[in-house]
Protein backbone atom coordinates (compact mmCIF):
# COMPACT_ATOMS: atom_id res chain seq x y z
CA UNK A 1 0.00 0.00 0.00
CA UNK A 2 1.21 3.44 -0.81
CA UNK A 3 1.91 6.06 1.82
CA UNK A 4 -0.98 8.09 0.47
CA UNK A 5 -3.60 5.37 0.92
CA UNK A 6 -2.32 4.46 4.41
CA UNK A 7 -2.60 8.07 5.59
CA UNK A 8 -5.97 8.38 3.85
CA UNK A 9 -7.34 5.28 5.56
CA UNK A 10 -5.93 6.44 8.90
CA UNK A 11 -7.60 9.83 8.51
CA UNK A 12 -10.97 8.30 7.73
CA UNK A 13 -10.64 5.90 10.67
CA UNK A 14 -9.69 8.78 12.97
CA UNK A 15 -12.65 10.80 11.74
CA UNK A 16 -15.01 7.93 12.56
CA UNK A 17 -13.42 7.51 15.99
CA UNK A 18 -13.83 11.23 16.75
CA UNK A 19 -17.41 11.11 15.52
CA UNK A 20 -18.20 8.15 17.76
CA UNK A 21 -16.40 9.49 20.83
CA UNK A 22 -17.88 12.99 20.68
CA UNK A 23 -21.43 11.73 20.26
CA UNK A 24 -21.88 8.55 22.29
CA UNK A 25 -19.60 8.40 25.34
CA UNK A 26 -18.60 12.06 25.73
CA UNK A 27 -21.86 13.77 24.70
CA UNK A 28 -19.97 16.74 23.33
CA UNK A 29 -22.40 17.00 20.41
CA UNK A 30 -26.08 16.98 21.24
CA UNK A 31 -28.03 14.20 19.47
CA UNK A 32 -30.57 16.83 18.42
CA UNK A 33 -27.89 18.55 16.34
CA UNK A 34 -25.89 15.73 14.86
CA UNK A 35 -26.59 11.99 14.98
CA UNK A 36 -24.30 9.43 16.54
CA UNK A 37 -23.25 6.37 14.52
CA UNK A 38 -25.88 4.18 16.29
CA UNK A 39 -28.55 6.81 15.51
CA UNK A 40 -27.61 6.65 11.85
CA UNK A 41 -27.79 2.86 11.90
CA UNK A 42 -31.26 2.95 13.48
CA UNK A 43 -32.45 5.50 10.91
CA UNK A 44 -30.99 3.45 8.10
CA UNK A 45 -32.75 0.29 9.29
CA UNK A 46 -36.00 2.23 9.64
CA UNK A 47 -35.97 3.66 6.12
CA UNK A 48 -34.63 0.47 4.58
CA UNK A 49 -37.05 -1.99 6.17
CA UNK A 50 -40.11 -0.21 7.56
CA UNK A 51 -40.10 2.82 5.30
CA UNK A 52 -40.01 6.58 5.73
CA UNK A 53 -41.59 9.45 3.79
CA UNK A 54 -44.01 7.28 1.76
CA UNK A 55 -41.66 4.45 0.93
CA UNK A 56 -38.75 2.15 1.51
CA UNK A 57 -35.22 3.32 0.86
CA UNK A 58 -34.78 1.34 -2.35
CA UNK A 59 -38.03 2.80 -3.74
CA UNK A 60 -36.82 6.35 -3.09
CA UNK A 61 -33.45 5.58 -4.62
CA UNK A 62 -34.92 3.91 -7.70
CA UNK A 63 -37.33 6.79 -8.18
CA UNK A 64 -34.55 9.40 -8.02
CA UNK A 65 -32.25 7.41 -10.27
CA UNK A 66 -34.97 6.80 -12.83
CA UNK A 67 -35.78 10.51 -13.03
CA UNK A 68 -32.13 11.47 -13.39
CA UNK A 69 -31.61 8.94 -16.14
CA UNK A 70 -34.73 10.10 -17.99
CA UNK A 71 -33.94 13.81 -17.67
CA UNK A 72 -30.31 13.27 -18.55
CA UNK A 73 -31.23 11.16 -21.58
CA UNK A 74 -33.64 13.81 -22.86
CA UNK A 75 -30.95 16.48 -22.42
CA UNK A 76 -28.29 14.43 -24.18
CA UNK A 77 -30.53 13.46 -27.07
CA UNK A 78 -31.56 17.08 -27.64
CA UNK A 79 -28.39 18.86 -26.57
CA UNK A 80 -25.54 16.96 -28.18
CA UNK A 81 -26.88 17.07 -31.78
CA UNK A 82 -27.78 20.74 -31.37
CA UNK A 83 -24.29 21.48 -30.05
CA UNK A 84 -22.68 19.58 -32.92
CA UNK A 85 -24.81 21.52 -35.39
CA UNK A 86 -23.91 24.84 -33.75
CA UNK A 87 -20.24 23.92 -33.85
CA UNK A 88 -20.44 23.02 -37.52
CA UNK A 89 -22.53 25.85 -38.88
CA UNK A 90 -21.80 29.44 -37.92
CA UNK A 91 -25.22 30.38 -39.21
CA UNK A 92 -26.99 27.95 -36.91
CA UNK A 93 -24.85 29.19 -34.05
CA UNK A 94 -25.66 32.86 -34.74
CA UNK A 95 -29.34 32.01 -34.98
CA UNK A 96 -29.54 29.99 -31.77
CA UNK A 97 -27.09 32.00 -29.68
CA UNK A 98 -29.57 34.65 -28.50
CA UNK A 99 -31.74 31.93 -26.98
CA UNK A 100 -28.67 30.70 -25.12
CA UNK A 101 -27.61 34.12 -23.95
CA UNK A 102 -31.06 34.34 -22.48
CA UNK A 103 -31.26 30.91 -20.85
CA UNK A 104 -27.66 30.30 -19.80
CA UNK A 105 -27.32 32.75 -16.90
CA UNK A 106 -30.47 31.45 -15.20
CA UNK A 107 -29.31 28.78 -12.74
CA UNK A 108 -31.10 25.44 -13.24
CA UNK A 109 -32.48 25.57 -9.71
CA UNK A 110 -34.29 28.82 -10.55
CA UNK A 111 -36.49 26.87 -13.00
CA UNK A 112 -37.99 24.82 -10.20
CA UNK A 113 -40.88 27.18 -9.29
CA UNK A 114 -41.81 27.63 -12.95
CA UNK A 115 -41.67 23.88 -13.51
CA UNK A 116 -43.99 23.37 -10.54
CA UNK A 117 -46.37 26.04 -11.87
CA UNK A 118 -46.44 24.40 -15.27
CA UNK A 119 -46.35 20.73 -14.43
CA UNK A 120 -47.06 20.33 -10.70
CA UNK A 121 -44.82 18.49 -8.24
CA UNK A 122 -44.88 15.20 -10.14
CA UNK A 123 -42.24 13.54 -12.28
CA UNK A 124 -42.78 15.68 -15.39
CA UNK A 125 -41.68 18.85 -13.59
CA UNK A 126 -38.53 17.12 -12.35
CA UNK A 127 -37.65 15.94 -15.82
CA UNK A 128 -38.15 19.44 -17.19
CA UNK A 129 -35.84 20.94 -14.56
CA UNK A 130 -33.18 18.29 -15.11
CA UNK A 131 -33.44 18.89 -18.82
CA UNK A 132 -32.77 22.60 -18.36
CA UNK A 133 -29.85 21.84 -16.04
CA UNK A 134 -28.20 19.25 -18.27
CA UNK A 135 -28.96 20.74 -21.67
CA UNK A 136 -26.62 23.76 -21.56
CA UNK A 137 -23.34 21.92 -20.77
CA UNK A 138 -24.17 19.30 -23.44
CA UNK A 139 -24.67 21.94 -26.12
CA UNK A 140 -21.70 24.13 -25.22
CA UNK A 141 -19.17 21.31 -24.99
CA UNK A 142 -20.36 19.55 -28.13
CA UNK A 143 -20.14 22.76 -30.07
CA UNK A 144 -16.65 23.50 -28.73
CA UNK A 145 -15.69 19.91 -29.56
CA UNK A 146 -16.45 20.48 -33.24
CA UNK A 147 -14.69 23.85 -33.25
CA UNK A 148 -11.51 22.31 -31.83
CA UNK A 149 -11.11 19.86 -34.71
CA UNK A 150 -8.07 20.77 -36.78
CA UNK A 151 -9.40 22.20 -40.06
CA UNK A 152 -6.95 20.19 -42.14
CA UNK A 153 -8.55 16.95 -40.96
CA UNK A 154 -11.87 18.04 -42.39
CA UNK A 155 -10.23 19.45 -45.51
CA UNK A 156 -8.37 16.21 -46.12
CA UNK A 157 -11.60 14.24 -45.81
CA UNK A 158 -13.33 16.64 -48.17
CA UNK A 159 -10.55 16.49 -50.68
CA UNK A 160 -10.91 12.72 -50.74
CA UNK A 161 -14.58 13.20 -51.54
CA UNK A 162 -15.94 11.77 -48.29
CA UNK A 163 -19.75 11.85 -48.36
CA UNK A 164 -21.34 14.02 -45.71
CA UNK A 165 -22.83 11.15 -43.73
CA UNK A 166 -19.46 9.49 -43.39
CA UNK A 167 -17.84 12.82 -42.56
CA UNK A 168 -20.21 13.23 -39.64
CA UNK A 169 -20.11 9.65 -38.42
CA UNK A 170 -16.43 8.92 -38.88
CA UNK A 171 -14.71 12.25 -38.37
CA UNK A 172 -16.77 14.92 -36.68
CA UNK A 173 -18.44 12.86 -33.96
CA UNK A 174 -15.37 10.84 -32.96
CA UNK A 175 -13.08 13.87 -32.99
CA UNK A 176 -15.50 15.88 -30.86
CA UNK A 177 -16.21 13.04 -28.45
CA UNK A 178 -13.67 13.89 -25.70
CA UNK A 179 -15.29 17.27 -25.17
CA UNK A 180 -18.75 15.80 -25.60
CA UNK A 181 -17.93 13.52 -22.68
CA UNK A 182 -16.75 16.49 -20.62
CA UNK A 183 -20.15 18.02 -21.30
CA UNK A 184 -21.91 14.81 -20.30
CA UNK A 185 -20.01 14.69 -17.01
CA UNK A 186 -20.93 18.26 -16.14
CA UNK A 187 -24.51 17.58 -17.23
CA UNK A 188 -24.81 14.53 -15.05
CA UNK A 189 -23.57 16.36 -11.97
CA UNK A 190 -25.93 19.25 -12.67
CA UNK A 191 -28.80 16.78 -13.15
CA UNK A 192 -28.24 15.12 -9.81
CA UNK A 193 -27.93 18.39 -7.85
CA UNK A 194 -31.00 19.80 -9.53
CA UNK A 195 -33.06 16.71 -8.93
CA UNK A 196 -32.24 16.67 -5.23
CA UNK A 197 -33.18 20.35 -5.01
CA UNK A 198 -36.42 19.82 -6.91
CA UNK A 199 -37.33 16.91 -4.64
CA UNK A 200 -36.55 19.02 -1.58
CA UNK A 201 -38.92 21.70 -2.82
CA UNK A 202 -41.76 19.29 -3.46
CA UNK A 203 -42.04 15.61 -4.29
CA UNK A 204 -43.82 12.43 -3.30
CA UNK A 205 -40.82 10.09 -3.49
CA UNK A 206 -37.08 10.35 -3.83
CA UNK A 207 -33.96 11.04 -1.80
CA UNK A 208 -34.76 14.75 -1.69
CA UNK A 209 -38.14 13.83 -0.25
CA UNK A 210 -36.43 11.87 2.56
CA UNK A 211 -34.30 14.93 3.33
CA UNK A 212 -37.31 17.21 3.27
CA UNK A 213 -39.44 15.09 5.61
CA UNK A 214 -36.47 14.47 7.92
CA UNK A 215 -35.89 18.21 8.09
CA UNK A 216 -39.51 18.84 9.06
CA UNK A 217 -39.39 16.04 11.64
CA UNK A 218 -36.05 17.38 12.99
CA UNK A 219 -34.59 13.90 12.61
CA UNK A 220 -30.78 14.22 12.31
CA UNK A 221 -30.17 10.50 11.83
CA UNK A 222 -32.43 10.39 8.79
CA UNK A 223 -30.95 13.61 7.38
CA UNK A 224 -27.57 11.91 7.58
CA UNK A 225 -28.81 8.80 5.79
CA UNK A 226 -30.35 10.96 3.04
CA UNK A 227 -27.17 12.95 2.54
CA UNK A 228 -25.02 9.83 2.49
CA UNK A 229 -27.25 8.34 -0.22
CA UNK A 230 -27.11 11.56 -2.27
CA UNK A 231 -23.31 11.54 -2.06
CA UNK A 232 -22.96 7.83 -2.77
CA UNK A 233 -25.18 7.76 -5.85
CA UNK A 234 -23.71 11.03 -7.13
CA UNK A 235 -20.32 9.40 -6.92
CA UNK A 236 -21.52 6.10 -8.42
CA UNK A 237 -23.05 7.80 -11.46
CA UNK A 238 -19.94 9.85 -12.14
CA UNK A 239 -17.84 6.71 -11.83
CA UNK A 240 -20.10 4.82 -14.22
CA UNK A 241 -19.90 7.59 -16.80
CA UNK A 242 -16.10 7.68 -16.48
CA UNK A 243 -16.12 3.95 -17.19
CA UNK A 244 -18.23 4.45 -20.32
CA UNK A 245 -15.95 7.29 -21.37
CA UNK A 246 -12.83 5.16 -20.97
CA UNK A 247 -14.45 2.39 -23.05
CA UNK A 248 -15.67 4.72 -25.79
CA UNK A 249 -12.45 6.64 -26.07
CA UNK A 250 -10.18 3.59 -25.85
CA UNK A 251 -9.43 3.94 -29.58
CA UNK A 252 -7.96 7.33 -28.86
CA UNK A 253 -5.37 5.99 -26.44
CA UNK A 254 -4.21 3.41 -28.96
CA UNK A 255 -4.16 6.00 -31.74
CA UNK A 256 -1.98 8.24 -29.58
CA UNK A 257 0.31 5.44 -28.52
CA UNK A 258 1.05 4.49 -32.09
CA UNK B 1 -24.37 23.71 -44.28
CA UNK B 2 -21.54 22.68 -46.52
CA UNK B 3 -19.71 25.87 -45.54
CA UNK B 4 -18.05 24.02 -42.68
CA UNK B 5 -16.81 25.31 -39.40
CA UNK B 6 -13.88 27.25 -40.74
CA UNK B 7 -15.86 29.92 -42.53
CA UNK B 8 -16.68 32.90 -40.36
CA UNK B 9 -19.71 35.11 -40.77
CA UNK B 10 -19.32 38.81 -41.39
CA UNK B 11 -20.33 41.13 -38.54
CA UNK B 12 -23.45 42.14 -40.41
CA UNK B 13 -24.45 38.52 -41.03
CA UNK B 14 -23.97 37.49 -37.42
CA UNK B 15 -26.02 40.46 -36.21
CA UNK B 16 -28.74 39.61 -38.71
CA UNK B 17 -28.85 35.95 -37.68
CA UNK B 18 -28.70 36.85 -34.00
CA UNK B 19 -31.57 39.29 -34.36
CA UNK B 20 -33.54 36.70 -36.32
CA UNK B 21 -32.98 34.17 -33.54
CA UNK B 22 -34.03 36.61 -30.83
CA UNK B 23 -37.09 37.68 -32.80
CA UNK B 24 -38.03 34.06 -33.41
CA UNK B 25 -37.83 33.33 -29.68
CA UNK B 26 -39.86 36.40 -28.72
CA UNK B 27 -42.27 35.76 -31.59
CA UNK B 28 -43.00 32.15 -30.63
CA UNK B 29 -43.32 33.12 -26.99
CA UNK B 30 -45.66 36.08 -27.64
CA UNK B 31 -47.56 34.10 -30.25
CA UNK B 32 -48.27 31.25 -27.85
CA UNK B 33 -49.26 33.61 -25.09
CA UNK B 34 -51.22 36.31 -26.93
CA UNK B 35 -53.13 33.97 -29.24
CA UNK B 36 -54.47 32.17 -26.19
CA UNK B 37 -53.08 28.82 -27.34
CA UNK B 38 -51.52 28.59 -23.89
CA UNK B 39 -53.48 30.05 -20.96
CA UNK B 40 -52.27 33.46 -19.92
CA UNK B 41 -51.69 32.54 -16.27
CA UNK B 42 -49.55 29.72 -17.55
CA UNK B 43 -47.35 31.61 -19.98
CA UNK B 44 -47.57 35.40 -19.71
CA UNK B 45 -46.36 37.36 -22.71
CA UNK B 46 -42.86 38.91 -22.69
CA UNK B 47 -44.54 42.29 -22.32
CA UNK B 48 -46.37 41.16 -19.15
CA UNK B 49 -43.15 39.90 -17.63
CA UNK B 50 -41.27 43.10 -18.48
CA UNK B 51 -43.97 45.33 -17.01
CA UNK B 52 -44.23 43.14 -13.90
CA UNK B 53 -40.46 43.35 -13.54
CA UNK B 54 -40.54 47.17 -13.65
CA UNK B 55 -43.51 47.21 -11.28
CA UNK B 56 -41.73 44.97 -8.75
CA UNK B 57 -38.89 47.46 -8.45
CA UNK B 58 -41.31 49.84 -6.71
CA UNK B 59 -44.16 47.66 -5.41
CA UNK B 60 -43.31 45.19 -2.62
CA UNK B 61 -44.10 41.50 -2.97
CA UNK B 62 -43.69 38.94 -0.15
CA UNK B 63 -42.30 41.50 2.26
CA UNK B 64 -40.11 43.59 0.01
CA UNK B 65 -39.49 45.04 -3.41
CA UNK B 66 -37.47 43.10 -5.94
CA UNK B 67 -34.40 45.19 -5.14
CA UNK B 68 -34.73 44.58 -1.39
CA UNK B 69 -35.00 40.82 -1.90
CA UNK B 70 -32.09 40.94 -4.30
CA UNK B 71 -30.01 42.94 -1.82
CA UNK B 72 -30.64 40.41 0.93
CA UNK B 73 -29.69 37.54 -1.40
CA UNK B 74 -26.54 39.29 -2.59
CA UNK B 75 -25.50 39.99 1.00
CA UNK B 76 -25.86 36.32 1.97
CA UNK B 77 -24.06 35.35 -1.19
CA UNK B 78 -21.12 37.65 -0.43
CA UNK B 79 -20.69 36.23 3.07
CA UNK B 80 -20.73 32.63 1.87
CA UNK B 81 -18.59 33.32 -1.17
CA UNK B 82 -15.90 35.19 0.76
CA UNK B 83 -15.91 32.55 3.47
CA UNK B 84 -15.42 29.88 0.79
CA UNK B 85 -12.54 31.82 -0.76
CA UNK B 86 -11.03 32.66 2.62
CA UNK B 87 -10.91 29.00 3.66
CA UNK B 88 -10.52 27.35 0.25
CA UNK B 89 -7.66 29.32 -1.27
CA UNK B 90 -5.17 29.16 1.64
CA UNK B 91 -6.04 25.52 2.30
CA UNK B 92 -5.61 24.64 -1.37
CA UNK B 93 -2.23 26.38 -1.56
CA UNK B 94 -1.03 24.73 1.62
CA UNK B 95 -2.20 21.34 0.34
CA UNK B 96 -0.19 22.01 -2.80
CA UNK B 97 2.91 22.65 -0.71
CA UNK B 98 2.73 20.35 2.35
CA UNK B 99 2.37 16.78 1.19
CA UNK B 100 1.11 15.48 4.53
CA UNK B 101 -1.74 18.01 4.56
CA UNK B 102 -2.72 16.93 1.06
CA UNK B 103 -2.75 13.29 2.14
CA UNK B 104 -4.89 14.04 5.19
CA UNK B 105 -7.41 16.46 3.67
CA UNK B 106 -7.89 14.85 0.24
CA UNK B 107 -9.82 11.74 1.36
CA UNK B 108 -12.14 13.85 3.55
CA UNK B 109 -12.63 16.39 0.80
CA UNK B 110 -13.36 13.68 -1.80
CA UNK B 111 -15.98 12.23 0.51
CA UNK B 112 -17.72 15.55 0.99
CA UNK B 113 -17.40 16.74 -2.59
CA UNK B 114 -20.12 14.42 -3.83
CA UNK B 115 -22.71 15.77 -1.43
CA UNK B 116 -24.73 18.17 -3.57
CA UNK B 117 -24.60 21.60 -1.87
CA UNK B 118 -28.36 21.66 -1.72
CA UNK B 119 -28.40 18.45 0.34
CA UNK B 120 -26.92 20.48 3.20
CA UNK B 121 -30.20 22.37 3.54
CA UNK B 122 -31.67 20.27 6.40
CA UNK B 123 -28.52 20.38 8.54
CA UNK B 124 -27.92 24.04 7.66
CA UNK B 125 -31.40 24.89 8.89
CA UNK B 126 -30.97 22.75 12.00
CA UNK B 127 -27.58 24.17 12.96
CA UNK B 128 -27.70 27.79 11.89
CA UNK B 129 -31.39 28.56 11.35
CA UNK B 130 -33.04 29.80 8.20
CA UNK B 131 -32.14 33.49 8.53
CA UNK B 132 -28.60 34.14 7.47
CA UNK B 133 -26.41 31.38 8.93
CA UNK B 134 -28.12 28.44 7.22
CA UNK B 135 -28.04 29.88 3.70
CA UNK B 136 -24.41 30.92 4.18
CA UNK B 137 -23.44 27.31 4.92
CA UNK B 138 -25.12 26.21 1.69
CA UNK B 139 -23.41 28.90 -0.41
CA UNK B 140 -20.17 27.89 1.27
CA UNK B 141 -20.80 24.25 0.33
CA UNK B 142 -21.21 25.35 -3.29
CA UNK B 143 -18.38 27.88 -3.46
CA UNK B 144 -15.69 26.19 -1.38
CA UNK B 145 -14.73 23.14 -3.53
CA UNK B 146 -13.77 25.03 -6.73
CA UNK B 147 -11.68 27.49 -4.67
CA UNK B 148 -9.80 24.64 -3.05
CA UNK B 149 -9.36 22.56 -6.21
CA UNK B 150 -8.13 25.42 -8.35
CA UNK B 151 -5.67 26.85 -5.86
CA UNK B 152 -4.38 23.33 -5.19
CA UNK B 153 -3.89 22.67 -8.90
CA UNK B 154 -2.39 26.10 -9.37
CA UNK B 155 0.13 25.44 -6.62
CA UNK B 156 1.00 21.99 -7.99
CA UNK B 157 1.68 23.28 -11.48
CA UNK B 158 4.05 26.08 -10.50
CA UNK B 159 7.25 25.49 -12.47
CA UNK B 160 9.88 23.60 -10.51
CA UNK B 161 12.80 26.01 -11.21
CA UNK B 162 10.89 28.86 -9.53
CA UNK B 163 10.39 26.83 -6.37
CA UNK B 164 13.93 25.47 -6.42
CA UNK B 165 15.37 28.96 -6.82
CA UNK B 166 13.38 30.12 -3.82
CA UNK B 167 14.45 27.10 -1.78
CA UNK B 168 18.07 27.59 -2.73
CA UNK B 169 17.87 31.10 -1.36
CA UNK B 170 16.63 29.65 1.92
CA UNK B 171 13.07 30.97 1.71
CA UNK B 172 10.80 29.70 4.47
CA UNK B 173 7.75 27.57 3.73
CA UNK B 174 5.16 30.26 4.33
CA UNK B 175 7.03 32.85 2.31
CA UNK B 176 7.22 30.36 -0.56
CA UNK B 177 3.45 29.88 -0.36
CA UNK B 178 2.75 33.60 -0.18
CA UNK B 179 5.37 34.93 -2.55
CA UNK B 180 5.91 32.10 -5.04
CA UNK B 181 2.88 29.78 -5.15
CA UNK B 182 0.16 32.42 -4.71
CA UNK B 183 1.31 34.80 -7.45
CA UNK B 184 2.11 31.95 -9.82
CA UNK B 185 -1.29 30.34 -9.43
CA UNK B 186 -3.42 33.48 -9.46
CA UNK B 187 -4.87 32.79 -12.91
CA UNK B 188 -6.03 29.35 -11.84
CA UNK B 189 -7.44 30.73 -8.58
CA UNK B 190 -9.44 33.44 -10.30
CA UNK B 191 -10.81 30.87 -12.75
CA UNK B 192 -11.86 28.84 -9.70
CA UNK B 193 -13.54 31.88 -8.19
CA UNK B 194 -15.66 32.23 -11.31
CA UNK B 195 -16.88 28.66 -11.00
CA UNK B 196 -17.40 29.23 -7.27
CA UNK B 197 -19.51 32.31 -7.82
CA UNK B 198 -21.75 30.46 -10.27
CA UNK B 199 -22.23 27.45 -8.00
CA UNK B 200 -22.61 29.59 -4.88
CA UNK B 201 -25.23 31.80 -6.47
CA UNK B 202 -27.24 28.88 -7.72
CA UNK B 203 -26.99 27.07 -4.37
CA UNK B 204 -28.28 30.20 -2.67
CA UNK B 205 -31.29 30.40 -4.94
CA UNK B 206 -32.03 26.75 -4.22
CA UNK B 207 -31.65 27.26 -0.48
CA UNK B 208 -33.96 30.25 -0.52
CA UNK B 209 -36.59 28.26 -2.37
CA UNK B 210 -36.67 25.78 0.48
CA UNK B 211 -35.94 27.74 3.66
CA UNK B 212 -35.84 31.51 3.92
CA UNK B 213 -38.02 34.47 4.70
CA UNK B 214 -36.36 36.98 2.38
CA UNK B 215 -34.38 36.87 -0.84
CA UNK B 216 -35.20 36.36 -4.50
CA UNK B 217 -35.51 32.61 -4.10
CA UNK B 218 -38.07 33.11 -1.33
CA UNK B 219 -39.89 35.63 -3.51
CA UNK B 220 -40.09 33.05 -6.28
CA UNK B 221 -41.45 30.35 -4.05
CA UNK B 222 -44.13 32.71 -2.70
CA UNK B 223 -45.05 33.77 -6.22
CA UNK B 224 -45.29 30.11 -7.19
CA UNK B 225 -47.73 29.48 -4.33
CA UNK B 226 -49.78 32.49 -5.51
CA UNK B 227 -49.72 31.12 -9.09
CA UNK B 228 -48.21 34.47 -10.12
CA UNK B 229 -46.27 33.38 -13.19
CA UNK B 230 -45.12 36.89 -14.25
CA UNK B 231 -43.59 37.41 -10.80
CA UNK B 232 -41.81 34.05 -10.96
CA UNK B 233 -40.40 34.94 -14.37
CA UNK B 234 -39.35 38.42 -13.23
CA UNK B 235 -37.44 36.87 -10.35
CA UNK B 236 -35.79 34.45 -12.79
CA UNK B 237 -34.69 37.37 -14.94
CA UNK B 238 -33.31 39.18 -11.88
CA UNK B 239 -31.43 36.05 -10.76
CA UNK B 240 -30.00 35.55 -14.25
CA UNK B 241 -28.90 39.18 -14.57
CA UNK B 242 -27.26 39.21 -11.14
CA UNK B 243 -25.41 35.97 -11.83
CA UNK B 244 -24.30 37.38 -15.18
CA UNK B 245 -23.03 40.51 -13.42
CA UNK B 246 -20.88 38.46 -11.02
CA UNK B 247 -19.51 36.48 -13.93
CA UNK B 248 -18.68 39.57 -16.00
CA UNK B 249 -16.93 41.18 -13.03
CA UNK B 250 -14.85 38.08 -12.29
CA UNK B 251 -14.06 37.58 -15.96
CA UNK B 252 -12.79 41.16 -16.07
CA UNK B 253 -10.58 40.46 -13.06
CA UNK B 254 -9.39 37.25 -14.72
CA UNK B 255 -8.28 38.97 -17.92
CA UNK B 256 -6.68 41.83 -15.99
CA UNK B 257 -4.73 39.38 -13.85
CA UNK B 258 -3.69 37.35 -16.89
CA UNK B 259 -2.42 40.43 -18.64
CA UNK B 260 -0.63 42.19 -15.84
CA UNK B 261 0.00 39.51 -13.27
CA UNK B 262 -0.48 40.21 -9.59
CA UNK B 263 1.60 43.33 -9.15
Amino acid sequence: MSRRSVIGAATIALLFAVWYLTTVPLHLISPGRFPSPPDVWVSFKQVAFTGYANGLLYQHILHSLLLVVLGFAVAVISGVPLGLLMGWSRKAEALINPVFLFIRPIPPLAWIPLAILWLGIGDAAKIMVIWFAAFVPCVINSSTGIRMIEPYVIEAARMLGTPRRRLVAEILVPAASPLVFTGLRLSLQASWTTLVAAELVGALYGLGRILNVAQQDIYPGMIFVGMACVAFFGWAMTWLLALVEARSLAWMQTARAR
Amino acid sequence: MAAGPSQRLSVLESIAYGAAGALLLLGVWSGLSLSGAVPHEFLPSPYDVASRFVQLIAVPFAGGTLLQHLASSVMRFSYGFFLGALVGIPLGLMMGWFRILDEIVSPIFDGFRFIAPIAWVPFAALWFGTGIGGPILIIFAGAFPPCLINSYRGARFVSRPLIEAAQMLGTRNFRIILEVLLPASTASIVAGLRVSAGLGWQSLVGAELIVASTGVGFMMSQAQLDLATPTVMSAMVAIGLTGLLFDVALRWIETTVRRRGLA
